[in-house]
């Protein structure tokens, strides 16, 4: 019977109950898709994963520090005035202040190695980048805006989806702006869609999903319903790599994944592809 | 008092709870609307792309006369119909059939009704693998180019994504006890306070349900039912000809236009 109760040593190693007070938080990170281990500092000027090449979640501000080359923002007042739902409004002053957006997209007029284009920018610490009315006032006029000055529309896109809070009005955003994309097409004008971790949802299913050309993040996460809802759905466990853009690519829906130190220049590529010249 | 009774229970307003269980009693079938509503049906199968969805009953009808292009959302008749059609939760290839059927609906000029009754686009794997994201962004926005007149009209459950790819159209009507929102009252409640139980109190603040909606121009008709179906596919055969009438004096770019600005207001 000893080998039942047998009780766990408890260890003799006392542990300095300070050291947590006198080592500064978030120096080590583990990758979220592969999992390893890094120093920060190993994440570099692009935050990429130095093992698998991950884009770590960038803000929108750090985005457009990152990857243009001037940027002007548009429509900056926009903001949700009348957040009704309950606990809807200490959620978005939240959101305001650790993104200093006013709502979870950021747009303006940004150039890419002198390419002009209008930019649209979504952020993930803005209430998970869902798409709120306000969100989708802002694309639709981006889209408005590049229509009538005839420039192309480069979006990076980041969303978990429907904005719960505004019920309806949420679905409806993704009828607007396919609205204004449609009209934007007919201009003869690109659409360039920068899919990054993670693009789930309403997001995905519509303007996502309506580019000319679509790019993508290395891992990032893209889809249409959550795991946990497909799982319980198909009483069935999903591969690891199920939602991730590699895959995506292998089904046929990214044209190409480009690292994060690309993405500047793959983009002014593509703009400088689309100029207008006569045959 | 049994007079009483009686009136109560047919004439109390339904709470939102009470129309969310009453949009999900399979009340109307979609071949019985189709058959009820119009004449000389023609279903017409499959995307040319992957396959068949039979989710989506597509085809071309006449509505008194007049051609015109049908697309309904069926959750299925038995057991075996339901299991098959996944209780009207559509695949890619259903949403990329009607994308073809409207295409072709464009063609010919022909006016475009749907009807919708879906939980939502099926949540699979293999759903998930061919695209559903692109399927329902596709619809949305092919139909927002179209140069003939569209109306959907919700008879059931308006289920989030799923409905709406079917539902970007001049106007959106709803029956009396359908139901119309960005995600099913369980999943809102799961979502935002981690309780599925708590649906009936999601559905109150949800906004769900047809005056709700009207109130908020996401919709321009709410269709009273009746125990009598004839006399509810009359009242839509009437209307949907007075309305496509009305759409047809558009030019076709006015109708796009007209078509755009609707959504823009939201």
């Amino acid at each position: 019977m000893d080998l039942y109760n047998h009780q766990k040593s408890t260890s003799k190693i006392k542990r300095d109950a300070s050291v947590n007070d006198r080592i500064p938080d978030g120096l080590f990170l583990a990758c979220p898709y592969c999992g390893v281990q890094m120093y920060n500092k190993q994440l570099g000027h692009y935050r990429v994963c130095a093992h698998c090449g991950y884009g770590f979640r960038l803000q929108a501000r750090e985005r457009v520090d990152l990857m243009t080359d001037s940027f002007e923002e548009i429509d900056s007042e926009i903001e949700m005035t009348n957040p009704d739902f309950p606990g809807y409004a200490d959620k978005l002053a939240r959101a305001k202040s650790q993104t200093e957006l006013g709502e979870s997209v950021l747009t303006g007029v940004a150039t890419f190695e002198n390419e002009k284009v209008a930019l649209g920018i979504m952020d993930s610490y803005f209430m998970m980048g869902s798409l709120g009315s306000m969100t989708g006032e802002k694309i639709t006029r981006l889209f408005e805006y590049a229509t009538e000055n005839g420039l192309p529309v480069v979006l990076f896109t980041a969303s978990g989806g429907a904005r719960m809070q505004e019920g309806i009005n949420s679905l409806m955003q993704m009828a607007k702006i396919s609205a204004a994309v449609a009209s934007h097409q007919e201009a003869g004008l690109l659409y360039l869609v920068v899919l990054t971790d993670p693009t789930t949802g309403g997001v995905t299913a519509s303007f996502a999903m309506q580019g000319d050309i679509t790019l993508a993040e290395p891992h990032a996460l893209v889809g249409f319903a959550g795991a946990r809802v497909i799982e319980s759905t198909i009483h069935e466990k999903l591969p690891k790599d199920f939602q991730r853009v590699e895959t995506l690519m292998a089904n046929g829906f990214v044209d190409q994944i480009v690292p994060r130190s690309d993405m500047n220049k793959m983009i002014a590529k593509v703009v400088r592809l689309h100029h207008k010249t006569e045959v | 008092m049994a007079v009483n009774i009686g009136l109560k229970l047919f004439k109390h307003e339904l709470s939102p709870a009470e129309v969310v269980k009453k949009s999900r009693e399979d009340r109307f079938l979609a071949r019985e609307i189709i058959d009820g509503v119009f004449t000389d049906f023609v279903e017409l199968h499959g995307d040319r792309l992957s396959g068949d969805d039979m989710s989506v009953i597509g085809g071309i009808a006449a509505l008194n006369g007049t051609p015109v292009t049908v697309i309904a959302i069926d959750k299925g008749v038995d057991i075996q119909d339901k299991l098959s059609k996944r209780n009207g939760s559509p695949e890619p290839w259903g949403y990329r059939k009607a994308q073809r059927l409207m295409q072709q609906a464009n063609k010919f000029h022909r006016p475009i009704v749907t009807f919708i009754n879906t939980p939502g686009a099926f949540p699979g794997k293999t759903a998930e693998a061919q695209g559903q994201g692109e399927a329902i962004a596709k619809s949305i926005l092919e139909s927002m180019k179209l140069t003939v007149p569209m109306i959907a009209i919700i008879y059931g459950e308006g289920g989030s994504g799923g409905a709406l790819a079917l539902a970007t159209s001049d106007q959106v009507w709803m029956f009396q006890n359908a139901t119309y929102s960005i995600l099913s009252p369980e999943g809102f409640a799961s979502i935002l306070w981690k309780d599925s139980k708590r649906s009936d109190e999601a559905a109150a603040v949800m906004g769900l349900t047809p005056k709700d909606l009207l109130a908020k121009n996401v919709i321009e008709y709410i269709i009273p039912e009746s125990r009598s179906h004839p006399r509810v596919f009359n009242l839509i055969r009437k209307r949907l000809q007075d309305e496509f009438k009305q759409l047809s004096e558009l030019t076709p770019e006015e109708l796009v236009n007209q078509r755009r600005a609707r959504f823009r207001s939201f």
